[in-house]
């Protein structure tokens, strides 16, 4: 008997969904995250408003002053979607537990110095409260701001938070103990050096618009926070005086600042872009939340820089009016 | 002169990498066929990691490109940023 093998070439239908092949201008094979964010979001046929809220409907672009005439024009420069993430994030997890690992096996949180262990301790172990606030930020952007390419990003941003927040917790366990923790807890409530910044992640949490939240929390304050303290802090000043240690232990939070960095540019970009009063609005915001960022963080450097921390923290606003620049932003 | 290619499995991973050859090779004529794709190009046939990186939104090792590659004709020039197939005249 014979058999003759034949290949036979099925032509798809069609390409992707009709909505994506709307915005894709034609038929043709989507990305993942293409179809996983575009008009993911419902936008019509709303029949109840809500209840807490009866001037809005449940999904409404006008909660926030910013206008877009396309919410779906952000974009997210790393492309994540639920997988993407997940995959990106388990697999820093797995560096992350390795160093955490390193560091307990080799001893080497006794090596330390004491002045090094009660700087750092001092220094992160209340800014678990800080990634704390973060996190409920960034869920409340995700919940009443407009359109997935805004807002799934920022859900992925506040688990992010939490995952910080827990790893500054397992820092101070590492190097201390639970009293650690509660000293710590005492500092942030009502420790001098930490009230402007406990102040202003508060007033936060009662900011209404979504995108001006996003320009407190991931562009000011985070903006100032995570090269202040983890890339010149942790990475040059305890490391000179002997706490590579530690910069082992939060080599997650210099990294993500690195990645995340990305989207918040691109996201400010685009919403900048769009028209001349969003420029005003954003750079309003920005120069506002940047200024109170800048103060807040002053008393917290001096932990670790003393007397340097107004030449650090001014350094720090430098760098970030040149980086905004770069996203349209001029502040 | 005569033409180079590069065969690739057709799948989510390479449809970048693919879009990313087209951009960078005006010249290059894409066969799609049943799981695979072959690109023939004439003369020369450049694959550029920026652009692949631009279109996934990650970094990208351009040694990736191994896993999903089929087959390949012409002299290999490969550096960090780019595999570039061409023909010695």
């Amino acid at each position: 008997m014979q058999m003759d093998l034949r290949t036979v070439a099925i032509k798809p239908l069609r390409n992707t969904f009709d909505h994506v092949a709307r915005r894709l201008g034609a038929d043709k094979p989507a990305s993942r995250y293409q179809e996983g964010t575009f008009d993911m979001q419902a936008a019509a046929n709303f029949h109840y408003r809500p209840t807490w809220d009866p001037e809005h409907e449940i999904f409404d672009a006008s909660r926030t002053a910013i206008k877009m005439a396309d919410w779906y024009a952000f974009k997210d420069p790393r492309q994540f979607y639920y997988g993407t993430y997940t995959l990106a994030r388990a697999k820093q997890q797995d560096t992350a537990e390795a160093n955490f690992n390193f560091v307990e096996t080799r001893g080497l949180a006794a090596m330390l110095n004491d002045e090094v262990k009660a700087t750092s301790l001092k220094l992160l172990l209340p800014l678990r409260h800080v990634a704390w606030g973060g996190n409920l930020n960034n869920a409340s952007m995700c919940a009443y701001g407009y359109g997935t390419a805004f807002t799934q990003p920022c859900i992925y941003h506040a688990m992010d938070h939490l995952g910080i927040a827990q790893y500054l917790t397992r820092v101070g366990l590492l190097l201390g103990s639970e009293e650690e923790l509660d000293a710590a807890k005492d500092a942030w409530m009502t420790g001098d050096a930490w009230q402007g910044l406990r102040r202003y992640v508060e007033d936060s949490f009662v900011l209404k618009d979504p995108v001006e939240l996003f320009v407190a929390q991931n562009v000011a304050l985070d903006g100032l926070l995570y090269p202040l303290v983890y890339e010149t802090i942790v990475d040059d000043v305890l490391s000179s005086e002997g706490g590579t240690a530690i910069a082992l232990l939060t080599q997650f939070m210099t990294e993500w600042f690195g990645e995340t960095r990305r989207w918040v540019d691109a996201t400010l970009k685009t919403a900048a872009g769009e028209s001349a009063e969003n420029k005003a609005l954003l750079e309003k915001w920005t120069t506002q939340w940047r200024d109170r960022a800048a103060s807040a963080l002053t008393p917290v450097a001096q932990i670790a820089v003393g007397g340097r921390a107004d030449t650090v923290v001014a350094e720090q606003v430098e760098q970030f009016n040149t980086r905004l620049a770069k996203a349209g932003v001029t502040v | 002169m005569s033409n180079v290619f590069l065969a690739l499995q057709a799948n989510e991973e390479t449809r970048a990498i693919i879009e990313a050859i087209t951009e960078d090779n005006p010249h290059a004529v894409v066969h799609p066929s049943p799981a695979m794709v072959k690109i023939d190009a004439e003369g020369s046939l450049t694959v550029r990691r920026e652009t692949i990186e631009a279109l996934i939104g990650r970094s990208f090792d351009l040694q990736e490109l191994h896993i999903n590659l089929i087959s390949l004709s012409g002299h290999i020039d490969e550096t960090d940023d780019e595999l570039t197939l061409h023909w010695n005249a």
